[in-house]
């Protein structure tokens, strides 16, 4: 089911819709977004990839182990959750602050934040270990 | 609102629950879809209903939000139940590849040591 | 101190697999020390014992249930200890011989060991709940020590049989443990002991007594519990030497000493376990005669042994509980023995039936003597030690005061059933090793290896060096056993002569009895076997266990019918009825509240919501299900929308997407839907449940909308997000601040659940490619 048009549109689309999907976990813990939603907009982005070229084109676009993504992505998360453990802290409390950078002016960073990175790297390896698999099958 | 939402939630079980006691595999992943929708309904209506704003804080604006915690919980639930469905899809489809049928009046007794 | 006794078998339990790396097929010996060292703390602790000494340590292990790791160290368990120690001393270097280095060594000694740790337990346990845990234990490991040989179907009938009996019997105990905690508020023995008034008082007493002796029975092998014994002679001998005669069968008897001060003196309890006691004395010894198993008459031998030690509790006078602690003791001695030399003539010869043996004193010489010397041991022949605890046998059945029939038959009763025992000892002896050989044995006999016999040696001494020196050992451990029983100082001296006496008399007819009954031995064993009894205790057991599985597999097939349906049916008749009813009684209470307004497009979108489901109910066509389906979630999502959850309505949007192409990816795999009919019954209780469910999950949510029991958490977030998470967007910090450790497992099932799909693709089945 190959379609000109579709795979024309996706593969200039796929970059907006990524970048839109970065900007959602970013900016996630401020306004609605965060690493379910990014992790499954960029499924979402690599699954229209995929229906656009087949399998064979979209491991050569982006030869990525997706199954990978869940157990780095689940340590991220707990090592985030350990660290204040050092600091005689309760398991996953969470730190932020502000810092001012030379260019962005000041903008605002949490620990819960690389929590979420996690999460998000979790979504897109199960979502996209699960579609894989069925469409190689 | 609140008793519409009761009387939707109580359609999606009724069918959901319906569907689930088929025969077919396929009928009772349908029932489960029905069922959680109507669960997620079900928690987010407990919450209340439209009492404030959505829970994004606003500068200068102290409230009424929305509750935040259901919505908090049915977004796990959401992602949870897609990995769910996935994974009873794959397995209704490995036992229909197996026995070659999906009917559970057939799949009955049938031992994967056999 | 103690807590090392009980722990340190079970250590080193623990190590077996290791030693047994190192120490290969010697195992046996590399674990002999450990019980020697216990064995030696413990008699150096006999002179402070035997002055009336206790030594106690508690760890309390579960305050909440009463439940302390107490142990103590009196009389009663003191003897006891060095029995187990002792003889599980000697048991470990029999092994080593008996077993040969093919033999699953290491399951063996671990279970051995783990036993020797049980059982100290038993009897060291101050509170009767860690009693019952260790009671249990050993029986546990007897069920796997019976079972050692697993591939033989006796072996495992055997060990069925006897778990199921001892494991009742110890959950029927417990029981009356429980009864004894609501009579007095303690398991402790020691306070259970002061509150003795008001057991003895409350009207819960009787069944106190007999739950309790229900599992002194099972465990010591009483009538009608008996019939487990003989089938656990399955064992490996060296096990049925130190659990099935020597220690493990003695915790009823144990456990009877031990409450004797606190339920005994009473006429349920004299006639209750005199009676039972004399019951099994006969059984075993009119059964032991006509047995051609050696092994088998051993155990019907020690069935009526533990019957008469049972019968002088029930008597329960400081007198009888010393001649029941004085006859336990030579019991242990002389029975263990015959066991090992037993295992002995098995190992040597190759068979244990007594028709092909005989004249075997030539050929071993050393185990005639050995054999001989107990035999008569536990025939009452002076000047042996089973002599002496039998005098005091005769010499306490005569002095059960005024019990009426039950005293003045029971001196009878004794003679009678010594009668037999000095028959079937005889037929140990003569029987076996004098006599031409009856038969061809499958091997050639010969002596056993020195070092085997040491250990049934050592005994056979013993009962000749009490029978001539008893207050060597009644001052130092009958004596001071007897005073924790009874809780007065008892100090008697035992001798061999005391003058012409009753006692006396009764002995002498007893061996002139008993001579002349093994004179006419072969006419007896021929009447008694040819006595059949169709209604025996085994035979409730077989039937009982037949029915009870049959019973339980006709009703499980009954309602387990392997219908995903049915069980849903369960489950959802169960919470409808259980929640409607609570409903019915609990009703009331409402607040009323300020509803949300609708919107006309929200009916709509409602309206279109209930259309989409209903066609996903109805349809007959996967694709157009799968299409409402999507239709329903999309649905969902404006609604998120309209309930002002914008991140809900982004992730269902984006889920329903990858569902949506999911389920199309996965229906090249499944059929059609072509619908088949349901009969109408079937129909009828479907849409009568799902009708229900509904109903109830509507009710519910409007109940659950007006019913406040607690101030609700939400606010908490509101208030916080901004200032401990950082945030604004108040869903997502819960998400990963307040509550990261839930998202934490969410993303972990999420990656299980991939595994799962993973796995089941890559399976390969018998259809698949």
């Amino acid at each position: 089911m190959k379609s000109f048009i579709l795979e024309t549109v996706s593969k200039v689309v796929l970059f907006v819709i990524l970048i839109f999907s970065f900007y959602l976990l970013l900016r996630g813990h401020n306004a609605p977004g965060g690493g379910f939603i990014a992790g499954l907009m960029t499924s979402a982005t690599f699954i229209l990839l995929y229906l656009a070229l087949g399998p064979g084109a979209r491991k050569q676009i982006l030869p990525l182990n997706f199954r990978a993504f869940i157990p780095v992505g689940l340590l991220i998360s707990a090592l985030t959750g350990l660290v204040p453990l050092a600091g005689g802290k309760p398991f996953l409390t969470s730190a932020f602050g502000y810092a001012d950078l030379p260019v962005f002016g000041e903008i605002e960073w949490a620990t819960a934040m690389l929590f979420d990175f996690g999460v998000y790297l979790v979504v897109v390896g199960v979502t996209m270990s699960i579609i894989s698999v069925l469409g190689e099958e | 609102m609140e008793v519409l939402m009761a009387l939707v939630i109580g359609f999606l079980f009724s069918g959901g629950t319906y569907l689930l006691l088929q025969r077919r595999l396929i009928q009772v992943i349908f029932g489960t879809s029905l069922i959680s929708h109507g669960s997620l309904l079900l928690v987010l209506t407990l919450g209340r209903l439209k009492t404030g704003r959505p829970p994004v804080l606003i500068e200068g604006y102290s409230g009424p939000y929305v509750d935040p915690l259901p919505q908090a919980l049915n977004l796990t639930a959401i992602v949870i139940g897609f990995a769910t469905t996935a994974f009873i899809l794959v397995l209704a489809s490995k036992v229909y590849q197996e026995y070659e049928t999906d009917d559970l009046e057939e799949l009955r007794g049938v031992d994967g040591d056999e | 101190m103690l807590f090392a006794l009980v722990l340190a078998p079970f250590v080193l339990a623990a190590l077996v697999p290791v030693v047994r790396k190192v120490a290969g097929p010697r195992i046996g010996l590399y674990t002999l020390p450990l019980p020697i060292l216990l064995f030696v703390y413990l008699l150096s602790k006999t002179a402070e014992i035997s002055q009336g000494k206790v030594i106690e340590s508690a760890w309390e292990w579960v305050p909440s249930l009463g439940l302390s790791f107490a142990l103590r160290l009196d009389g009663w368990s003191l003897l006891f200890t060095l029995l187990v120690t002792g003889i599980g001393s000697l048991v470990l270097l029999y092994s080593h011989f008996y077993l040969g280095p093919d033999e699953d060594l290491t399951k063996f000694y671990l279970y051995l060991l783990s036993f020797m740790g049980s059982m100290l337990g038993v009897v060291l346990s101050a509170n009767l709940l860690l009693t019952y845990v260790f009671w249990e234990l050993t029986s546990f490991t007897s069920f796997l020590l019976i079972g050692f040989w697993s591939f033989r179907e006796q072996s495992r009938y055997g060990a069925q049989k006897a778990l199921l009996i001892t494991a009742f019997g110890g959950f029927v105990m417990l029981a009356g443990f429980a009864l004894i905690y609501l009579v007095t508020g303690s398991l402790n023995i020691e306070t259970v002991l002061a509150n003795k008034g008001k057991i003895l008082s409350s009207p819960y007493y009787p069944y106190i007594l007999l739950l309790i002796l229900v599992g002194a029975f099972t465990k010591s092998a009483q009538v009608p519990f008996h019939i487990w014994l003989p089938n656990a002679m399955e064992a490996p001998t060296p096990i049925s030497a130190f659990l099935h005669s020597a220690t493990m069968v003695k915790a009823g008897l144990y456990l009877v000493g031990r409450l004797l001060p606190i339920l005994g003196g009473t006429e349920l309890w004299f006639h209750t376990v005199t009676l039972v006691g004399a019951a099994t004395m006969v059984t075993g010894a009119l059964l032991a005669v006509k047995q051609d198993d050696l092994k088998a008459l051993l155990a019907y031998s020690t069935i009526s042994q533990l019957g008469l030690i049972m019968l002088l509790f029930g008597i329960g006078t400081p007198f009888s509980t010393a001649a029941a602690v004085f006859h336990l003791f030579n019991h242990a001695a002389f029975k263990g023995a015959l066991f090992m030399v037993v295992g002995i003539i098995d190992h040597e010869t190759g068979t244990r039936d007594i028709n092909l043996l005989g004249g075997l004193a030539k050929k071993m010489p050393l185990s005639a003597v050995i054999t001989g010397l107990t035999a008569f041991s536990m025939a009452g022949v002076p000047p042996l030690a089973g002599f002496l605890s039998k005098e005091l046998f005769y010499e306490a059945t005569l002095e059960t005061g005024t019990m009426g029939l039950v005293s003045a038959s029971l001196p009878w009763i004794a003679v009678g059933a010594s009668v037999f025992t000095f028959i079937y000892s005889a037929l140990l002896v003569l029987f076996v090793f004098f006599g031409k050989q009856r038969g061809e044995t499958p091997k050639h006999p010969h002596e056993a290896p020195g070092l085997m016999l040491v250990g049934p040696g050592l005994l056979a001494a013993i009962t000749v060096i009490v029978g001539l020196w008893p207050d060597l050992f009644g001052g130092s451990l009958i004596n001071p056993a007897v005073t924790t029983i009874t809780g007065k100082a008892y100090d008697v001296h035992y001798h061999l002569w005391h003058g012409i006496t009753t006692p006396l008399l009764m002995s002498s007819i007893t061996v002139a009895l008993g001579a002349l009954g093994y004179t006419l031995v072969g006419r007896i064993r021929a009447w008694f076997k040819s006595v059949r009894a169709r209604v025996t205790p085994n035979y409730f057991y077989d039937q009982g266990l037949r029915l009870m599985i049959a019973g339980s597999r006709k009703l499980t097939s009954r309602y387990m019918t392997g219908l995903l349906r049915d069980y849903i049916v369960y489950i959802l008749a169960t919470l409808v009825t259980l929640v409607g009813y609570t409903y019915l009684i609990k009703a009331g209470g409402a607040r009323t509240l300020q509803l949300a307004r609708i919107n006309p497009y929200e009916l709509i979108m409602t309206g279109l919501l209930v259309a989409a489901a209903l066609i996903v109910i109805r349809t007959h066509s996967r694709m157009v299900g799968v299409l409402a389906l999507g239709v329903v979630g999309f649905l969902v999502s404006t609604l998120w929308v309209v309930f002002r959850a914008p991140d809900l309505a982004l992730t269902q949007l984006i889920v329903e997407t990858i569902g949506l192409i999911l389920f199309l990816l996965v229906f090249q795999y499944l059929p059609s839907l072509s619908r088949s009919t349901e009969p109408p019954g079937k129909k009828a209780v479907n849409l009568a449940i799902s009708a229900a469910v509904g109903i109830l999950m509507a009710v519910l949510t409007i109940t659950a909308l007006g019913t406040r029991l607690y101030e609700p958490i939400s606010a908490f977030y509101v208030d916080n997000s901004l200032k401990l998470g950082g945030g604004r967007n108040i869903v997502n910090v819960i998400l990963v601040d307040f509550r990261g450790l839930d998202t934490m497992g969410e993303i972990t099932v999420l990656g299980v659940a991939a595994m799962g799909v993973f796995a089941l693709i890559k399976l390969k089945g018998k259809n698949m490619q």
